[in-house]
């Protein structure tokens, strides 16, 4: 089966709120998507997969390192901030130095969003994996956030790998699936995602077409309305 | 707030919306869809409060139906109203009319406003 992953970078501007067609309040996301260009096209035979590079954002050509600037300019663009790759089978089909923009996606299309999520900090595990705590009353003490029993007594004595447990939370990329893109201001080069999207206002987002809702004819993913 | 989310606000605003405070009386004509036709229903009542800002901005109306206190909140800028009539306007001294809840008939009564220039 082949897999045709269209894909913008852009910044998370933050959340608002629109009204639809039938008057409904909908949440959405604003992404300023794009421009990004496309900086090197990955080929089975070159580079043994098949992929394109995509690069976003402004930087100062003075902080970009010899290598990288070596490799914009084989491409013949401008140094860009962010570089990401894309696995699409039909990568043959974009040239070096091609824009993508958010006129890539349609209105009603599902997407897939990744980005770094906001860094919470040492958490306790009812924030951090969701535990229910314990009892607010019935003789519990100074306990009611704790995680109760991480295992067993004299067998196994010891406590198992990968118990969950308080620690760190959040700043790690997550993806965001199947959400649906409500509609595309190509002027602007906005897109407006319904429900919310990893990270803080202002983080790098990778937009692509989803990879888990079935495939309609074309390999373009199903919109939500056409997946019932 | 980003511009551009300000922006995409701003565009929400529907510029046709009457001027109207709480204690005001007004006819809000809502279009009802029923299947694949629509039509429009009027929810006449006191507005008991307005809320939020911008594109969120939201009003509550009341109404006594058969006996029943009924009260509905809008979107002030909400593209499933048709129009707003403003029926009369009252004299009230206080933002959130909540109080009108807990008075019936003659009590629940509100002053008209006398028009000074300038509002």
């Amino acid at each position: 089966m082949t897999k045709q992953i269209r894909g913008v970078l852009g910044t998370k501007l933050g959340m608002t709120q629109v009204f639809a067609d039938d008057g409904k309040i909908v949440p959405v996301t604003v992404v300023a998507a794009g421009p990004c260009v496309v900086t090197k096209v990955r080929t089975p035979d070159a580079d043994g997969y098949s992929a394109v590079q995509l690069g976003y954002g402004e930087v100062d050509p003075r902080r970009v390192n010899r290598p990288e600037t070596g490799h914009f300019a084989a491409a013949g663009v401008t140094p860009r901030r962010y570089l990401v790759e894309l696995r699409t089978d039909d990568a043959a089909e974009y040239t070096i130095g091609q824009e993508v923009t958010a006129e890539t996606f349609t209105a009603g299309e599902l997407v897939d969003v990744t980005a770094t999520s906001k860094g919470k900090g040492t958490a306790g595990v009812v924030k951090r994996h969701g535990f229910k705590g314990l009892s607010s009353s019935h003789g519990t003490k100074r306990k009611h956030r704790a995680p109760g029993s991480i295992g067993g007594c004299a067998y196994p004595g010891r406590v198992f790998k990968g118990v969950k447990m308080a620690g760190r939370m959040g700043g790690e990329r997550t993806t965001a699936a199947n959400l649906t893109l409500h509609s595309v201001d190509a002027g602007r080069g906005l897109l407006l995602i319904k429900g919310a999207v990893p990270g803080p206002a202002g983080a790098l987002v990778l937009v692509r077409s989803a990879v888990k809702s079935p495939l309609a004819a074309g390999g373009r993913p199903l919109t939500r309305s056409e997946a019932k | 707030m980003h511009t551009a989310i300000a922006e995409l606000e701003q565009e929400q605003i529907r510029a046709d919306v009457p001027d109207f405070r709480p204690g005001d009386t007004l006819k809000v004509h809502v279009r009802v869809v029923e299947g694949n036709r629509s039509r429009i229903q009027v929810f006449q009542g006191v507005v008991i409060r307005r809320q939020g800002g911008g594109a969120r901005e939201t009003f509550t109306v009341r109404k006594i139906s058969y006996g029943v206190g009924v009260e509905r909140t809008f979107p002030v800028h909400t593209p499933a109203i048709d129009k707003i009539e403003i029926v009369t306007r009252g004299r009230v001294r206080r933002a959130k009319l909540y109080y009108l809840r807990s008075l019936r008939g003659k009590a629940a009564r509100i002053k008209e406003r006398r028009e000074t220039a300038g509002r």
